[in-house]
């Protein structure tokens, strides 16, 4: 057994704890050419001077601003979904949308932001309809927090239901008869009997959900940065990657990613306690 | 609203109004369409003559239909490269990535009689929780010399451990009197997984390798980090390049005097080969993906 355990291990040790290490760059002046051995310490100066930079500022508050947008609609609209869908009676509709529906969580970021472009970009589809040429959603800054929620919506809704649609079929018939013989209704019969079924785990996932708060999609959004300028699009992950591997200002940037992962491992572990305490069965 | 999921309508539930029917189909195909119409039109424009099907007066399919756009793509040039060393880093990334992750995985199913196990076990969850961050990572793979080398992407990402207790559940799972019968004929741990437990586990193994597939042919940013050698650039940090930030793909044609085919075109036949692969083995997984999601759903 140990033998077969012990490539994984190496792996874990190497790739997830030992850059647990690398973090003291944020306690250094940091540079490639001396390593940690020879960079110089510096104490707190890169957590002062990263609290007194304003891009950290902006950074932080695009990160929130991102992540409620998510969470006040990407987050539930897989349920909505998972209602529809289970109020198909065809089988082969249903299965027939399930499959189109769950195919972009497999495209990449690359590819989903090629397409929104081609579609609501600059010479794209909508400008083309409309016959504006100048039209460009997608370089516009005050439609970018939008999109990027509305592309996430695109792209998960479909695979999201998936976990929604397991609790509804596990749902006892017997509840939806008696409630019919009742005189409920369909729609009472949704909120009194599969709304209240999928609340434990829609609340788990939220408070999942809200413990990665700091975490926006990095790549989804590095990538349509260019479009509308880091004032709207700078968040805290670009802003650790710009600084540090871009700009070689290694122990600001290292500071920025500490700070970030200690808060947001404090929050998941947080909000775990909390999904324990309302008596659902926790992640961990 | 509300109905189990047998097909056919049960005695107690009323028959819907036309009205609900109509606006359930209504509501149905107009999300269907906002997924796939996108994904039909940028295949509508890679087929395009001129580049945009609206120009010639048809939205949902072009009115001239040419192939010059592939054919430039296609023509031994950076694209077609970038999809050869995308398809090998994904090839061999999975294959490295499910050799660990399954034997690791049945290594960590017999916490109660393997010493340490299940600290090792703890180990792995913990990286659920924390992570070093992009810097200290970034450092790490430099150091190891790894930078413009594909090991820079198959490697550093080797295992999830998501999809190591997504494994580790389905093993668990498996009846223990087939691995006592195994043990009683003298089966090794190495042949009881490869002759037991692999073969009862096809339907995690499949989904698992597609997640990790999945990942290893989306990934841009740790080939943008690591590879600073253009010519070793995957499928999706060259279409970057030349799809998003638009830099000219005049240079892609092995015959530079030859008519060029529209732009649009061309940014548009690279979207569409980059999103083939994942096309194509999309219709054999599809029905294994709920009893994947819902093995990792289960308390590790």
């Amino acid at each position: 057994m140990y033998a077969l355990i012990l490539p994984g291990l190496l792996y874990f040790v190497v790739f997830r704890y030992v850059p647990l290490l690398g973090n003291i760059a944020a306690f250094q002046q940091y540079s490639p050419y001396l390593g940690f051995g020879g960079s110089p310490w510096s104490g707190l100066s890169n957590f002062t001077a990263m609290l007194h930079d304003p891009e950290v500022l902006t950074a932080t508050r695009n990160t929130v601003v991102i992540s409620f947008l998510q969470i006040a609609f990407a987050f539930p609209a897989p349920v909505a979904l998972a209602l529809l869908l289970n109020s198909v009676m065809s089988g082969r509709v249903k299965r027939f949308v399930q499959s189109v529906v769950y195919l972009p969580h497999f495209i990449s970021w690359v590819i989903v932001v090629a397409v929104w472009q081609q579609v609501l970009g600059g010479d794209g589809l909508l400008s083309h309809v409309i016959g504006d040429p100048g039209f460009n959603l997608m370089g516009d800054p005050s439609w970018f927090k939008a999109l990027i929620t509305l592309q996430v919506i695109w792209k998960d809704t479909g695979w999201n239901t998936i976990i929604f649609l397991a609790v509804i079929t596990r749902i006892d018939a017997s509840l939806y008869e008696s409630a019919a013989m009742d005189g409920a209704g369909p729609w009472r019969r949704t909120w009194h009997v599969t709304l209240p079924a999928m609340r434990g785990i829609f609340v788990l996932l939220l408070i999942l959900r809200l413990g990665s708060v700091l975490t926006v999609g990095f790549e989804q959004i590095l990538l349509q940065q260019n479009a509308v300028g880091s004032d709207t699009a700078e968040v805290l992950d670009t802003f650790t990657y710009f600084r540090g591997v871009v700009a070689g200002d290694w122990g600001i940037a290292t500071a920025a990613g500490l700070i970030k992962g200690v808060i947001g491992t404090l929050l998941v572990v947080g909000a775990n306690k909390l999904s324990k305490r309302m008596g659902s069965e926790g992640a961990f | 609203m509300a109905r189990t999921h047998a097909e056919t309508r049960p005695p107690w539930m009323e028959k819907p109004r036309r009205t609900t029917t109509g606006l359930k189909a209504l509501l149905l195909v107009l999300v269907v369409v906002m997924v796939a119409y996108p994904l039909v039109y940028i295949l509508a424009v890679s087929l395009s003559a001129s580049g945009a099907p609206v120009g010639d007066g048809l939205v949902l399919w072009p009115g001239r239909i040419s192939f010059d756009a592939y054919r430039t793509v296609l023509n031994g040039g950076i694209v077609t490269r970038a999809l050869l060393i995308s398809i090998g880093v994904t090839v061999v990334g999975t294959l490295i990535a499910m050799v660990f992750t399954v034997a690791m995985a049945y290594g960590l199913t017999r916490t109660k009689d393997v010493p340490g196990s299940r600290f090792i076990l703890y180990l792995v969850l913990g990286t659920m929780l924390f992570g070093a961050g992009i810097i200290p990572n970034f450092l790490l793979v430099k150091s190891l010399g790894m930078v413009n080398t594909y090991w820079s992407l198959m490697i550093p990402g080797a295992i999830s451990a998501f999809n190591l207790v997504v494994v580790r559940n389905f093993f668990m799972e498996i009846p223990k009197e087939l691995y006592d019968a195994a043990r009683i004929d003298g089966a090794g741990e190495l042949q009881i997984l490869w002759r037991v437990v692999l073969p009862l586990s096809k339907a995690v193994l499949a989904v698992i390798s597609l997640f990790y597939a999945v990942a290893l042919w989306s990934d841009f940013f740790n080939a943008l980090l690591y590879l600073n050698d253009t010519s070793k650039w995957p499928i999706q940090l060259v279409m970057r390049q030349y799809v998003l930030e638009g830099t000219s793909l005049g240079g892609l044609s092995h015959n530079p005097n030859a008519p060029q085919p529209p732009s649009h075109s061309v940014q548009m036949a690279v979207t569409v080969l980059a999103t083939i692969p994942i096309l194509i083995v999309y219709p054999f997984l599809q029905r294994y993906f709920t009893r994947g999601v819902l093995v990792g759903a289960v308390k590790g």
